[in-house]
C-alpha cells in the first residue's frame, strides 16, 4: 500500500502460507473479496445473452466463480455485461443503467456487437461499440461469444480487480474525487443520437500507426 | 388453386369501376401479383376476406418496396420535310425521360379456410415525396396493423384510416425514412477495430492525414 | 403515447374499452366499468428480467389490472432487411442466424426455401430429410427453452430452465459438430445443406431422441399436472380463434385457439407429406393450452425424428449446379415461408437480376403475433401480463429485426 519497500517478499509471504500463516495487506484482502462477489446485472440484450444465461446455467455453472447472483435492479448490480447488439434507440437505457450502478462497478462487452457494432456495424440504428458512452473494463470477441469465453473474461475481470491498488493515481474510480462516476446520457435526436459518443469517455485512435515512421 | 387471372375476374365482376391490373412475376416462383387502385382498396380487401369463394381471412405479411426514379430512353421518329419534292426523311431521336418513383406497398394473403394462397396485393403511391398516402388495411387485416406502422416509419407511407399509425422501430422524434433507397445513414465511422470493405471507405473519410513523410494510414 | 392531459378525468385518458373497430372484443374479461380509482401508467421495460430481451410495455392500471398496454418496439432494430440489400444472397444467410437467435435452422431453411423459389433450384432428397431433423431438433430446442422461460415467469425460478438448458446443451452439442457453432449455424445452403452428417453424428442424435421422450416425462411430470401452474395459466390470455386468424397470428399460438393449420401439412414443404404426424390443437387459447400445445408438439417432433432418421437416403446434400457464391436470380419476386417454432417465418425477396436483392423482407413470426397483446392482457393483473407475453414466445432479435 506504499512506496516503501514491503517488509516481506511474495516468496516469503507464500512460505509462510505453506506454513499455516496467512499474512495479507487490507488491500489484498479486501481485492480479494471484491473479486469473489461480483454480481452481474441480469440484463440481456440480444444474442449474447442467451450465451451470458447458458453460462449461469448447470452446465458452465458461473456460480463457480461468485457471480450467479444476478440481480434485476442495477442498484445492486456490480458488473454490467453489455450482451449484444446496443441499438441508438437502446443507448440512452444501457448509459442509464450503468449510472445507476454503484460504484465499484465494472463492464464487460461481450461479443462483436458490444465491441464495435460486430456485423451490424453497417447499421442505420446500430451504435459502433458500448465504449463510445461507458468505460469498458474486459471486451469479449466472438458472435456470439462461448460461454467458456464468458467465464474467461470474469477471470480477467476478477484479475483485474485483484489488481487495483487503492491509493495513489492508480485508484479505482471510486475511491478518488477527480473522477466523475456519471457518463453523459446521449438524446435521441432528429437524425442520430446526439452526441454520437461521450467526448470524455472515447475519443478516436490515431490510426497513424508509428511504427511505420 | 386461384390463379391471379381468376381473382381479378371475380373482382371486376364485383367491382366494375376499379382497376386491377396483373403484374406479372418473372420469377420461376410465379407469385404473380394484383395492383389495385387505392380508390377501391378496402372494400376489395373486405370482398376478399368475406365472400366465401375466396375467403382470404389471413394477411400474412406486409411490406413496402421504395422504386426510385428511373430513366427512361424513347426512341421518337420524327418525319422532316427532305429534298424538294422528294419523300420526308424520318429521323430518329433518342429522349430522355424520367419515369417518377413510387413507393409500393405488398400485402400475402393467404385462405387458412381453404388453404388457398399468395394472393400478393399492391398499392402504389403517387410519388415519393409529396402524394404518398394509401387506404390502410387494418380494418380488414388487423395482423396489418403493426406491419403497416413499420411500413410507414421506414418507407414514410402514410396509411390512412389506421387507427394508431406512429413511428414503430425508431424513435417517435426521428425524421428520416431509413429504408428507402436514397437515404443517407449518420456517419459515425470514426473509427473502426477492424475495417475492410465499406466500412474500410466509410472509416477512412475520418482518417488523420499523414504527419510525417513515411508514417502511413492505411490498413 | 399516452394521452397525458392531466385534466381529463381518468376513464377518459384511457382508451373506452369497447367492440373495436375490428369486430373483435378486446378481452374475454371485461374491463373495470368506469375505472374505479386512479390509474397508474408505469413502463415495463426495456430493461426489466420478464420481458425476454429489450421489449417494452406502456402499461396503464387500475389498481393492478391492466386496462391499456402498448408494446413498444425497436430496441433491438439492427436493420436487418437494409444490410441484407446491401449484401448478396449469401452474405444474408449468417445474419438470419440471428434473427431468432435460438432458432437458426430454422431460419435458414425458410431463407433458402425463398431463394430456391426465387432462383428455381431444385434440392437433393438426402438435404430434405437433414433439413427436417434440424427443423424438428430445433423445434425440441425451441419449445423446452419456452417452456423453461415460461416458468420462470410463473414465478418457478431456476429449476425448469435449469433442466430446459441442460437439455439445449446436449442439442447444442449436435449442432457445433456439424456446423462448427452452437447458435450461428449458418448450414443451410440454397439448393442443400453445407456439410454432410456423418454417421457418428446421426447415431448421436438418434440416441438424444431416444433420451428425449423421458425427459419430457420427467419435466412434464414437474410441470403439466401442477396444481400452481395450473391456476397460474389456466383461463389467462384467452385468444379467440376468429382473432386470431384474423391477426395474422401463426404457429403453436394459433393451434391453442383451436385453429389447426400447421404449415408443414397446409403447404407440405420439403418431405414432410411423407412423413406421418399429428397437429396438436388446444381447446381454450389460454396461457395452459399454448404450453400444452407445444409440448404435445415436441411428442411429435420426436416421432418426427425417429422417421426421418429411418428414412435418410443417400446421395448428395447439396445440388452442385445451384450457385452459392455470385448467385444472381433473375428479376422477379418469391415468397417462401415454412412453419418455424415460433410460427410462419418468411423471406419476401425481390430480385432486379444484380448480385444483392432489391428488397429483403423478414416476415417475422413473433412480432406479429404480439398484434393480439394488449386484447390478451386487458382485464388480467400485471403480473398474468408477464405470463401471456411469456406464452406468445418472442425473440426480439425477430421482433425488431
Amino acid at each position: 500500500m506504499n512506496e516503501t519497500q514491503p517488509a516481506l517478499t511474495s516468496q516469503e509471504r507464500d512460505e509462510l502460507r505453506r506454513q499455516g500463516v496467512l499474512l495479507t495487506s487490507l488491500e489484498e484482502l479486501y481485492n480479494w473479496g471484491r473479486s469473489h462477489s461480483v454480481w452481474p446485472l441480469n440484463f440481456g440484450l440480444a444474442c449474447c445473452a442467451i450465451e451470458m444465461i447458458a453460462a449461469s446455467m448447470a452446465k458452465f455453472d458461473i456460480a463457480r466463480f461468485g457471480s450467479e447472483v444476478f440481480r434485476p435492479s442495477p442498484r445492486q448490480a456490480d458488473l454490467l455485461i453489455v450482451s449484444g447488439t446496443v441499438t441508438k434507440k437502446m443507448a440512452p437505457h444501457v448509459v442509464r443503467l450503468w449510472n445507476q450502478m454503484p460504484e465499484p462497478k465494472y463492464c464487460i462487452a461481450m461479443g462483436a456487437c458490444a465491441i464495435s457494432g460486430g456485423p451490424f456495424k453497417q447499421g442505420y440504428n446500430v451504435l459502433k461499440g458500448i465504449d463510445r458512452f461507458i468505460p469498458v473494463d474486459i471486451y469479449i470477441p466472438g458472435c456470439p461469444p462461448r460461454p467458456e469465453a464468458l467465464l474467461h473474461g470474469l477471470v480477467q475481470l476478477q484479475e483485474k480487480i485483484r489488481g487495483q491498488a487503492l491509493t495513489g493515481p492508480e485508484a479505482p474510480r471510486h475511491l478518488r474525487s477527480d473522477d466523475a462516476c456519471d457518463c453523459p446520457v446521449p438524446e435521441l435526436g432528429a437524425h442520430d443520437i446526439e452526441p454520437s459518443h461521450a467526448p470524455g469517455v472515447w475519443s478516436s485512435p490515431s490510426l497513424v500507426r508509428p511504427d511505420k515512421g | 388453386m386461384d390463379t391471379v387471372e381468376h381473382v381479378r375476374e371475380r373482382l371486376l365482376a364485383r367491382f366494375p369501376g376499379a382497376e386491377v391490373t396483373v403484374v406479372p412475376n418473372g420469377s420461376p416462383a410465379g407469385q404473380h401479383s394484383l395492383l389495385i387502385s387505392a380508390a377501391h382498396a378496402l372494400e376489395i380487401a373486405r370482398y376478399l376476406r368475406d365472400e366465401p369463394g375466396l375467403a382470404y381471412d389471413q394477411c400474412s405479411n406486409v411490406t413496402g418496396i421504395d422504386w426510385r426514379d428511373r430513366e427512361v430512353i424513347d426512341i421518337v421518329k420524327d418525319s422532316q420535310p427532305g429534298a424538294p419534292g422528294g419523300p420526308p426523311v424520318v429521323v430518329e431521336r433518342k429522349v430522355k425521360r424520367i419515369e417518377p418513383g413510387y413507393l409500393e406497398v405488398v400485402y400475402h394473403l393467404y385462405s387458412l379456410a381453404r388453404r388457398e394462397g399468395p394472393v400478393v396485393l399492391r398499392l402504389r403511391t403517387g410519388n415519393r415525396s409529396t402524394a404518398v398516402s394509401v387506404p390502410s388495411l387494418t380494418p380488414v387485416w388487423r395482423s396489418c396493423e403493426f406491419q403497416e406502422r413499420e411500413v410507414f416509419d421506414l418507407f414514410g407511407v402514410v396509411f390512412t384510416g389506421h387507427p394508431d399509425l406512429r413511428r414503430i422501430l425508431m424513435w417517435d422524434g426521428y425524421q428520416d425514412h431509413p429504408m428507402r433507397k436514397d437515404y443517407v445513414e449518420p456517419d459515425d465511422y470514426e473509427w473502426e477495430p477492424t475495417p475492410h470493405g465499406d466500412v474500410l471507405t466509410k472509416a477512412k473519410r475520418h482518417y488523420p492525414a499523414p504527419t510525417a513523410p513515411g508514417m502511413t494510414n492505411d490498413e | 403515447m399516452f394521452d397525458a392531459n392531466p385534466a381529463a378525468s381518468p376513464s377518459a385518458r384511457v382508451r373506452k374499452v369497447e367492440p373495436s373497430s375490428f369486430g373483435f372484443q378486446p378481452s374475454s374479461v371485461p374491463p373495470p366499468a368506469g375505472g374505479g380509482g386512479d390509474l397508474l401508467e408505469i413502463s415495463l421495460g426495456p430493461h426489466h428480467p420478464s420481458t425476454h430481451g429489450v421489449f417494452r410495455m406502456n402499461v396503464v392500471l387500475d389498481g393492478e389490472t391492466v386496462v391499456r398496454l402498448k408494446p413498444v418496439f425497436g430496441y433491438l432494430h439492427r436493420n436487418h432487411e437494409k444490410l441484407g440489400e446491401g449484401t448478396s444472397y449469401l452474405g444474408s444467410m449468417p445474419y438470419t442466424d440471428r434473427l431468432d437467435y435460438l432458432n437458426s435452422m430454422t431460419n435458414n431453411w425458410a431463407y433458402a426455401i425463398a431463394v430456391e423459389k426465387l432462383a428455381g433450384l431444385t434440392v437433393p432428397e438426402r438435404a430434405e430429410y437433414v433439413r427436417v431433423i434440424l427443423a424438428e431438433l430445433t423445434r425440441l430446442l425451441n419449445h423446452t427453452c419456452l417452456a423453461g422461460f415460461l416458468m420462470q415467469d410463473c414465478g418457478c425460478s431456476g429449476t425448469p430452465l435449469m433442466y430446459a438448458f441442460r437439455e439445449r446443451e446436449r442439442i447444442l452439442d449436435l449442432f457445433e459438430s456439424l456446423s462448427g457453432s452452437r447458435m450461428m449455424c449458418n448450414y443451410q445452403r440454397f439448393g442443400g445443406c453445407r456439410v454432410d452428417p456423418t454417421p457418428a453424428w446421426l447415431a448421436a442424435v438418434a440416441q438424444l431422441v431416444d433420451r428425449y421422450g423421458p425427459f419430457l416425462d420427467e419435466f412434464e411430470e414437474l410441470l403439466t399436472g401442477n396444481e400452481i401452474i395450473m391456476a397460474r395459466t389456466q383461463g389467462v390470455g384467452r385468444l379467440p380463434a376468429a382473432l386470431a386468424v384474423n391477426a395474422g397470428v401463426t404457429g403453436p399460438m394459433l393451434r391453442a385457439s383451436g385453429v389447426g393449420h400447421d404449415l408443414r401439412k397446409v403447404d407440405g414443404y420439403g418431405v414432410y407429406p411423407r412423413l406421418n404426424f399429428r397437429v396438436p390443437v388446444g381447446d381454450h387459447g389460454d396461457v395452459y393450452d399454448r404450453y400444452m400445445v407445444r409440448v404435445l408438439e415436441m411428442r411429435e417432433s420426436i416421432s418426427l425424428l425417429r422417421q426421418a432418421l429411418a428414412a435418410l437416403p443417400g446421395g448428395p446434400v447439396l445440388d452442385p449446379k445451384a450457385k452459392q457464391r455470385g448467385l444472381r436470380p433473375k428479376a422477379g419476386e418469391a415468397y417462401g415461408r415454412i412453419e418455424g417454432p415460433k410460427g410462419e417465418i418468411g423471406f419476401y425477396l425481390v430480385s432486379d437480376g444484380t448480385a444483392n436483392p432489391y428488397r429483403y423482407r423478414v416476415r417475422p413470426p413473433s412480432f406479429v403475433n404480439l398484434t393480439v397483446l394488449e386484447d390478451l392482457c386487458l382485464g388480467h393483473t400485471v403480473a398474468d401480463a408477464v405470463i401471456i407475453l411469456g406464452s406468445i414466445d418472442i425473440v426480439l432479435g425477430e421482433v425488431d429485426r
